[in-house]
């Protein structure tokens, strides 16, 4: 009579530790390098696995075109991808995030990463800054002379995430200082101030204008004011599934895919 | 330490039989063992924390020129916010207590959404409702009043947020009261707005102090809602959290010694309230 409840609180304390044993093995497991090891020495045809790819927030668009179609061209891999500013997904890979590819804005980004986890840098595309306002352009922005006006509210990236930084290049060499409202995480919350009609305009990147299609409305910077950075994928890790991503990004159609969303030529 | 964390001092009840004693080991280790777990997840993260930090760094570190305003900002807005429960909150949290209407308990439920809400939600919810185009804000536009990105979103932002906490541990401690002590005070003559000042506030004071204290504690806290709704400027919205997250980017240190820095100030507040009120 005495044991019945021990023993239901026994069988409750197994389940428990059950639970917790699965909940520390998908921990361990996921801490592990993900992708298998396909067939060696064929780049081409990765037999499966799983590719993550860890990219910057204005590689939103481009880099979930890119994984549909390698996940199209190579069936049995699949791609996972997270996107944040460059300085966290940097810091997210520093303190043990486990990814295969790390895409970011500007090659000072990658500084802070930690060298012995960086298997191979390429450059694949650069970017350069544009002006996005709502499409019934509130603040009458015309120029970039126009983002001084005080009545104009301008919202930029904040200094430590590369568009911020590249934005504070620019007003530097256009001597100009904005009327800046906030200085936003990353570049996607910087823009989505403006779609949402809170801001009067954004320095965003020119793929991010692209890639708002009608919700926004580009004014361009000129060439000798603008800022230009270089977009590097560094590679994490060394398994078939990943190479071949990469393979992909540097090939003609990866590289295509990617310019169609505004960027240019590496 | 954490195995007699978890145990105890029990009541010794003597010799029993050697089954029941051995009963008693069992429950103690099933229950002791995820309790120890319990404190463990909660207190290591803290610990990490005062380990990671660079002691000596701090003081140079807090003087970073971006630390003071947004200690500043934090402090003020936070304070406004306290203010705002207590005035609107309290006279809510006594509405639902008295009343057992449905529509109260409709009240209560929407009242507990914000609670359970991810902040960043809340931040688009004010968005929609504060913003340039939004349900209010489109018709304060014209007047010149813009609510996004200043400090008022930010109050209003931890207002949405720390309020529920507040009005919930009011009404619990108002519910609390002996009914018989209004009628009482009705029949000694006083008015609803006279009990009310001379009997029921200040026999609920220990449960107001708590819901400030809570509801402070969760405005100093406040992210999400504040980085989507108000913005991050120095010195106008951008509070200790968000420095904190800004700071990780440039320099984990500083945010290290920021967070050990709002972590001291959440204690001693909480310390200091619950030392004169919640015995």
């Amino acid at each position: 009579m005495s044991t019945a409840p021990a023993r239901v609180s026994r069988r409750h304390l197994a389940l428990a530790a059950a639970a917790l044993l699965a909940l520390l093995a998908a921990c361990g497991a996921s801490t592990t390098p993900s992708g298998t090891t396909g067939t060696a020495g064929s780049d081409s045809a990765p037999a499966g696995g799983t590719v993550t790819v860890l990219a910057a927030a204005s590689l939103t668009e481009s880099f979930d075109a890119l994984a549909r179609d390698f996940e199209a061209a190579n069936p049995g891999v699949s791609v996972e991808t997270s996107y944040g500013s460059s300085a966290t997904l940097v810091q997210q890979v520093n303190n043990g995030a486990p990814a295969s590819v790390l895409a970011l804005a500007g090659t000072s980004a990658a500084e802070p990463l930690d060298p012995s986890l960086r298997k191979d840098t390429r450059t694949f595309a650069t970017n350069s800054l544009e002006i996005a306002t709502p499409p019934d352009d509130p603040g009458n922005v015309t120029s970039i002379s126009d983002l001084a006006v005080p009545t104009v509210k301008v919202v930029l990236c904040a200094d430590t995430v590369p568009c911020g930084a590249a934005a504070q290049a620019t007003f530097r060499k256009a001597r100009i200082v904005p009327n800046v409202v906030s200085h936003e995480v990353d570049v996607k919350a910087t823009l989505a101030k403006v779609k949402l009609g809170e801001a009067d305009a954004a320095v965003v990147y020119r793929s991010d204008v692209v890639a708002a299609k009608d919700a926004v409305r580009g004014v361009e910077i000129p060439p000798q004011l603008n800022t230009t950075l270089a977009y590097p994928v560094i590679t994490l890790t060394d398994d078939a599934a990943t190479r071949a991503f990469v393979a992909y990004l540097l090939s003609p159609a990866g590289l295509a895919t990617v310019q169609s969303f505004g960027f240019d030529a590496p | 330490m954490t195995s007699t964390a978890g145990l105890g001092p029990g009541p010794r009840r003597g010799a029993g039989p050697p089954t029941r004693n051995a009963g008693r080991w069992r429950t103690r280790v099933v229950l002791g063992v995820p309790a120890a777990l319990a404190l463990l997840l909660l207190v290591v993260p803290l610990v990490a924390l005062l380990l990671q930090a660079d002691w000596a760094r701090i003081p140079s570190d807090l003087a970073t020129p971006t630390v003071l305003p947004a200690l500043r900002l934090s402090l003020t807005t936070t304070s406004i916010t306290a203010v705002l429960c207590l005035l609107l909150g309290t006279p809510l949290a006594w509405f639902l207590a008295r009343s057992d209407h449905p529509a109260t308990s409709w009240a209560r439920a929407l009242l507990t959404v914000p609670l359970v809400l991810p902040p960043v939600v809340g931040g688009v919810a004010l968005l929609m409702t504060w913003g340039r185009n939004g349900l209010i804000g489109q018709h304060l536009a014209p007047f010149g009043i813009q609510i996004p990105f200043t400090t008022v979103a930010v109050v209003l932002a931890e207002t949405f947020v720390a309020m529920p906490y507040y009005v919930l541990a009011v009404e619990a401690s108002m519910r609390g009261l002996d009914p018989r002590l209004e009628s009482v005070a009705r029949t000694l003559g006083a008015g609803d707005l006279r009990y009310l000042r001379t009997v029921a506030v200040p026999l609920v004071l220990p449960g107001i102090a708590s819901g400030l204290a809570l509801a402070w504690a969760r405005a100093l806290g406040e992210f999400g809602a504040t980085i989507t709704f108000a913005g991050n400027f120095p010195g106008r919205t951008q509070t200790l959290p968000l420095l904190v997250y800004v700071e990780l980017e440039r320099d984990p240190q500083v945010a290290i010694s920021i967070s050990i820095m709002l972590l001291a100030v959440s204690v001693l507040v909480l310390g200091v309230l619950r030392g004169r009120w919640l015995r």
